[in-house]
């Protein structure tokens, strides 16, 4: 891309945004604020969840579309250890340690038997959401289950200066999204694993010859992306409640995220959250029966221009 | 220089270049490369497509066109509406994704959103309960839906060509999905979640097309025409070409081919078969709602024509015959509720043990049993 394109490329998109932010500021500032903090905290969520898919796609060339059954798995057992113990913390490490075994037992069990037919392992996960969403249902019942926030979360933070008050718990999502991502970043860029998993993004053949146990980082990557989704639906619990169908919309969530941002990039897993979140809660408080149709049509001007994502390589 | 320019070229430099004293083997080449239209009867003065029908027309077929035309003569109109028409009209739905993948090698779970597009165009455009349908007459409504679905089936198609594999089912279902919640929460188009009801097709010659027997043959027939019109044309240039970019796109690329353009035409087509799917689908239920687009058909498409295997335009039908009858029949079993329980285990078994279906078991059993013979979309020349 030369410099005129790129100069171009942020005039055609950055210029209506910020036409219309100005517009919303001069117009409501207290509604265009609390909507830039609710969508930075949903972009939170979708990027816990969203970093997990896009963390098992990169070196597995595996699309987990079980990735929302396991969100779902995690919020209810987070829902469980939280009426049992009464500790909002314990079921963030059950929900995320439940999410995370059962993707080791998919990995471990199932897909590794096929290992390198991606199209045969995404349709063995297709079939796994169905029946993990059934027993779910099952179990649960089609009924609503709301988690109570931890006390030191709960209510509202007053005195901030435009939007005067502020619900704390959503405020802690930005710190939970941040803390995943400076967790990952360390995971990735520092220690020993992460350098496997980013050798093996680059090229698995090369990793196991190496002589690198390439099924263990398989197992291990897998189960930390699993465990994400899992610890992503204790937070979701909260925030949006939790009732079959959620699975679907999670899904579609790291979906669009991870096709926007570029499959396989963690960075790029922010940066398509961020988009998504903005656009999805924008587009519900000034435009609400079209939110869909604007990830729609972001989803259509990405992939038409930039067909791996933002962020996405060849592969 | 044009691919084709280049390909002449080659060809005459190649005849210049063989040596005159191997004139047998030139020849042989090029009998090989382009194998002349072979008459079996040549001395039978009987029309070519009679004697192309005697060739290819084997018992089995016989017996199957008499089973699907006697079938409703036979069994109650509950059997006929609900549980062949039903097959039918899935089976033709599956038959477009059948041909996508098995032929294109690209698994859209798109079809059935695909197929809802071109339902919502007849319920929107057509008469039905709902105060906002136009009330066209249907001889403009079906034609103007099933361009709807090709038009949408070839957008879908070409966002999701650009990428390449196993990329395609995400954007694929991302599309369907994002579909589905813009028919759930626009109600001035689509009106909402409740979408249309009383959408009956319309009486034509004095017949009544809603009941079970009309319906059912109006169903045989496009079936029969979809499954026909499939086997023709994988056997065109273009299905050719198209199962050669399955099998290896950057050598048909290099061979000159646009392979994007084949692609995106092979959306075109599926979402004509789509599109008439869509049509009697909504004629069948009689309404159309987000949840006939949702992500449980979206993926129950897939279900059914990976349940009765890709290799072949009769997979769809099989498969959708044995998912119709275990959605029927299974409350006999089981509890209502638990159908899909079922039906994801079933479709786990299959991928896991038989990724060919239920044709790749037959197939296996054929080889253990009869005589041995190969299932493949693309009979191959053994080497």
């Amino acid at each position: 891309m030369t410099r005129g394109e790129r100069l171009a490329t942020w005039i055609l998109v950055g210029g209506p945004i910020a036409v219309f932010s100005a517009w919303a500021l001069f117009d409501n500032p207290r509604l265009y604020l609390v909507t830039l903090l609710n969508s930075l905290t949903l972009a939170s969520l979708y990027f816990i969840v969203a970093s997990g898919f896009t963390l098992v796609f990169g070196l597995m060339r595996n699309v987990n579309l079980a990735h929302g059954s396991l969100y779902l798995l995690g919020g209810y057992v987070g829902y469980v250890v939280a009426r049992e113990t009464g500790w909002w913390i314990i079921a963030l490490a059950a929900g995320f340690l439940a999410a995370a075994i059962a993707g080791l037992l998919i990995q471990v069990l199932i897909l590794r038997r096929m290992q390198g037919q991606d199209l045969r392992q995404t349709m063995v996960t297709i079939g796994l959401s169905i029946v993990i969403a059934d027993i779910l249902l099952w179990i649960f019942t089609g009924q609503v289950y709301q988690m109570e926030a931890p006390e030191w979360l709960q209510g509202p933070i007053r005195g901030i200066p435009v939007i005067k008050a502020y619900s704390a718990y959503r405020l802690s999502l930005l710190g939970f999204g941040l803390a995943i991502g400076l967790f990952l970043w360390w995971l990735l860029n520092r220690t020993k694993v992460g350098t496997m998993i980013r050798a093996g993004v680059d090229d698995r053949a090369m990793l196991a010859a190496a002589g690198v146990n390439v099924n263990l980082v398989f197992a291990i990557t897998f189960m930390l992306g699993a465990g994400l989704a899992g610890f992503g639906g204790v937070i979701g619990a909260v925030e949006l409640s939790m009732v079959p169908g959620e699975d679907t919309r999670l899904l579609l969530a790291s979906l669009i995220v991870v096709i926007v941002g570029g499959m396989g990039s963690v960075v790029g897993a922010a940066i398509g959250a961020a988009i998504l979140g903005l656009a999805e809660t924008y587009g519900l408080a000034y435009a609400p029966t079209y939110s869909v149709v604007f990830t729609f049509v972001i989803l259509i001007v990405v992939l038409a221009f930039r067909p791996r994502g933002i962020m996405g390589r060849p592969a | 220089m044009s691919a084709a320019k280049w390909r002449r070229a080659m060809n005459t430099g190649l005849a210049g270049a063989l040596p005159p004293r191997q004139p047998s083997a030139g020849g042989q080449a090029i009998a090989m490369a382009l194998p002349p239209t072979l008459d079996p009867y040549p001395d039978s003065d009987a029309p070519r497509w009679l004697k192309f029908l005697w060739r290819t027309l084997s018992p089995r077929h016989v017996f199957t066109l008499a089973f699907v035309l006697l079938l409703p003569f036979v069994v109650s109109p509950f059997v006929i509406y609900q549980v062949a028409s039903q097959a039918l009209i899935f089976g033709l739905i599956a038959l477009s994704l059948t041909f996508l993948a098995g032929y294109g090698g690209m698994v859209s779970l798109a079809q059935m959103t695909v197929a809802g597009m071109a339902g919502y165009a007849v319920a929107v455009l057509g008469a039905s309960g709902t105060a906002t349908s136009l009330g066209w007459p249907w001889g403009v409504v079906v034609p103007v839906a099933l361009v709807v679905a090709v038009l949408c089936s070839t957008l879908i198609g070409w966002l999701s060509v650009r990428t390449d594999g196993i990329y395609t089912i995400m954007i694929t279902l991302a599309i369907g999905v994002a579909f589905y919640y813009l028919v759930l929460q626009n109600y001035t188009v689509f009106n909402g979640f409740q979408g249309f009801q009383k959408v009956y097709p319309p009486k034509v010659w004095g017949i009544n097309w809603r009941d079970p027997l009309p319906f059912y043959f109006l169903c045989l027939f496009w079936s029969l025409a979809g499954y026909f019109f499939i086997q023709w044309l994988v056997r065109t240039p273009f299905g050719i070409v198209l199962q050669g970019t399955r099998d290896n796109a950057r050598r048909m690329n290099s061979l000159g081919y646009n392979v994007t353009a084949h692609r995106v035409a092979a959306y075109a087509v599926s979402g004509l078969l789509a599109g008439v799917g869509g049509v009697l689908l909504v004629w069948y239920n009689g309404l159309i709602s987000p949840g006939s687009v949702g992500t449980g058909w979206l993926i129950n498409v897939l279900v059914i024509a990976v349940l009765g295997g890709m290799k072949h335009p009769i997979g769809a039908f099989l498969g959708a015959i044995v998912f119709i009858l275990l959605q029927t029949f299974a409350i006999d079993l089981i509890d209502r509720e638990r159908f899909n329980l079922v039906i994801g285990g079933v479709f786990l078994a299959i991928v896991l043990f038989s990724p060919d279906g239920l044709l790749g078991l037959w197939a296996k059993l054929r080889m253990r049993f009869g005589p041995s013979q190969v299932l493949t979309s693309t009979p191959r020349r053994p080497p």
